[in-house]
């Protein structure tokens, strides 16, 4: 039987996974715009790839819909959809080589070419010279690759990656995300990116998706995700933030809110505080605090804990009278460097925090962090 | 020293060497009688070196009407006991429905029924149904204990298989015939083909439910050996066994060399 060829947006509409009593899944509403990168971030367990399975047609969801273009694939089976995987355990055939691997999915499709294009995709993954070999006898980056070029070959409407890079080494990992955000803008294809490494998802993708415990956090691009979150959990799981509990002291002026930390008089940009909240999280990235008072009107007094020198930076741990340690990232741009014990003084400006509702915990997403 | 450290370092051969020589010594004492040109009826003693047998293996009346209808009662059962059982198998091993459970017990029962009671109790059962005692009522018996053996091996390599590949093969546009046929398949076979050896054999072998559900025209290889023990065993018997053995290690060598070769690749 033929894939029927659909093509167009993927949308999910309240899709929903329920597994007896517990819900991998809840009810999600998604659109994917075709021939887009998009991320499906979040810690492990967060239905990562409960989602991709539903949309792979390898899981029934309990409730919604899902469709491609105009085409609803809901109720299809998964040999019938033009979707294709890149499992998180790779399996790959043992019993067949790796080029009849590659193949398998042209045959079952009739092509005629499938050696030729088996062969180009896996030139695209530099594995040609392993076409020979069975799966069992490559190493656990090479049977990544080697179903990667399986799925790609297809050219499918939506291509799902679970996790598709986790078993490469940092080297072959950038080398591959180079080639794989190349392979999707060169053949257009839709590409749904699973992963737990949040600066994978953002030197990417176009989208993301942070995902936890079932539920999508917050949806945008790398950028907005990153300056705006929108909750502790996104602050914490993309990137690292410093959160302070801050008393809103009176309403805005000139786009800035003016708050209250252990006395200290702050300000934040308006457009961040959360409604008319009273108490909110002030939440700062720490490579955009500042050593000194350089760094804007915001200034907290504190004694440096902890130096450590990474190379193209220093990251400082800065202890405040109330006992909380602020982390401090500076750019090693030849300025002097702080000593342990030494009292500081760190400085933002308001537009650099954010703010956020004060309900949440401030520690949600920090142990998961990829 | 250098002799004592010589034996200690190959001790785990020699003890190997000793239980295959034990394994091996029966098979070997039948070999080396199948030359034997015995004195009287038994093929006891030694008496002098023959060809005789070798030459005429139906030279004793029945010997190979005998042969002949274990090896189709063998193939046919065996055949028939690998279909049904791997199907059981498979469902066993990749679905969930009511009554798995107690199909997962039931398919141990015949193997621990003692065959004296098996075989007792078919006989009433085949009698009951009309079913004449002779070769179909041995098919059908042998069959039934057969798939019980074949599920087990099925099923041992069923769980060793990833069912993720059932789902990768699906996901690349695979129809459920074909990922049966290309993927399922090839990847149980080792485990279909051991289950169908062991029910081949034990289905050549069989005597006592057999015997219970025989008729004097439907006597099987065994049958006929053990009536003839009684008299006197005619050589061709050991002739026949010898050449049974070999192709048994034939099988067993084959499958080894293949599955290596499966290992190696190119
Ligand atoms: N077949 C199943 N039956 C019951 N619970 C399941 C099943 N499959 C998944 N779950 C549960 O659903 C939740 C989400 O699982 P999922 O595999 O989607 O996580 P994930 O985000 O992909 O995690 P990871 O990053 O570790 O791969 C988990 O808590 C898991 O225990
Ligand atoms: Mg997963």
């Amino acid at each position: 039987m033929a894939a029927t060829r659909t093509s167009g947006d993927l949308r999910l509409a309240g899709l929903t996974k329920e597994f007896d009593t517990f819900t991998a899944v809840h009810p999600m509403d998604l659109v994917i715009p075709e021939g887009s990168f998009f991320a499906l971030l979040g810690p492990s367990g967060c239905g990562k790839t409960t989602t991709l399975r539903m949309v792979a047609g390898l899981e029934q969801p309990t409730a919604g819909r899902i469709h491609i273009g105009d085409t609803e694939i809901t109720d299809t089976k998964a040999h019938q959809r033009n979707v294709n995987t890149v499992f998180q355990s790779y399996a790959l055939f043992p019993h067949m080589n790796v080029l009849e691997n590659v193949e398998f999915g042209l045959r079952r499709r009739g092509d005629k070419n499938a050696t030729v294009k088996a062969k180009e995709a896996l030139e695209l993954v530099q594995l040609g010279e392993v076409a020979k070999k069975k799966p069992a006898q490559l190493s656990g980056g090479m049977q990544q690759r080697v179903a990667l070029a399986r799925a790609v070959v297809n050219r499918p409407d939506v291509l799902l990656l679970d996790e598709p890079l986790g078993a490469l080494d940092l080297k072959l990992r950038r080398q591959m995300q180079i080639e794989l955000k190349r392979i999707q803008q060169e053949v257009g294809l839709t590409f749904i990116h699973v992963t737990h490494d949040q600066e994978e998802a953002m030197t990417m993708a176009d989208t993301i998706a942070v995902m936890n415990a079932g539920r999508i956090e917050q949806l945008g691009d790398p950028a907005t995700l990153y300056e705006h979150p929108a909750s502790t959990f996104v602050a914490n799981f993309l990137g690292q933030s410093n959160l302070l509990k801050v008393t809103v002291t009176g309403p805005a002026r000139n786009g800035e809110v003016p708050v209250t930390a252990y006395d200290t008089a702050l300000t934040v940009a308006a457009d961040h505080v959360p409604g008319d909240a009273k108490e909110v999280w002030l939440g700062v990235r720490p490579e955009k605090l500042r050593m000194g008072e350089h760094g804007g009107p915001n200034r907290l007094h504190g004694t440096v804990s902890d130096v450590s020198f990474t190379g193209v930076a220093t990251q400082y741990l800065v202890r405040m009278p109330w006992g909380k340690e602020l982390t401090v990232v500076q750019q090693n741009d030849g300025s002097g460097r702080a000593r342990p014990g030494e009292d500081v003084t760190i400085s933002w400006a308001a537009e650099h925090g954010f703010a956020l509702d004060a309900a949440q915990a401030a520690d949600a997403g920090v142990e998961e962090e990829g | 020293m250098g002799v004592l450290s010589w034996i200690r370092r190959h001790l785990l051969a020699f003890a190997a060497l000793a239980v295959l020589a034990l394994l091996l010594v029966p098979n070997v004492v039948v070999a080396v009688f199948s030359f034997n040109d015995p004195v009287g009826k038994f093929n006891y003693n030694w008496a002098k070196f023959s060809t005789d047998a070798w030459a005429h293996p139906c030279g004793s009346p029945g010997i190979c009407e005998s042969l002949g209808l274990s090896l189709r009662i063998g193939v046919t059962a065996s055949l028939v006991a690998t279909v049904l059982g791997t199907m059981v198998a498979l469902a066993l091993g990749r679905y969930q429905f009511r009554g798995r459970a107690a199909t997962n017990l039931l398919i141990f029962v015949p193997m621990a029924t003692p065959e004296v009671v098996m075989g007792s109790s078919l006989l009433t059962l085949f009698l009951m149904l009309g079913i004449p005692s002779g070769a179909l009522a041995i098919l059908i018996a042998h069959i039934m204990f057969c798939v019980s053996f074949v599920v087990v091996a099925v099923k041992a390599r069923v769980a060793t298989l990833d069912p993720r590949l059932e789902e990768a093969a699906a996901d690349l546009g695979a129809t459920p015939a074909q990922t049966f046929l290309r993927v399922t398949l090839p990847l149980a076979a080792p485990g279909i083909a051991a289950g169908a050896l062991l029910a081949f054999s034990l289905s050549f072998d069989d005597y006592i439910i057999t015997n219970f559900n025989a008729s004097p025209s439907s006597i099987t290889f065994p049958m006929f050996v053990w009536g003839a023990a009684q008299r006197g065993v005619p050589v061709q018997v050991n002739v026949i066994g010898t050449v049974v053995f070999l192709a048994a290690l034939l099988f067993v060598i084959a499958g080894q060399v293949l599955s290596n070769r499966r290992q190696r690749a190119v």
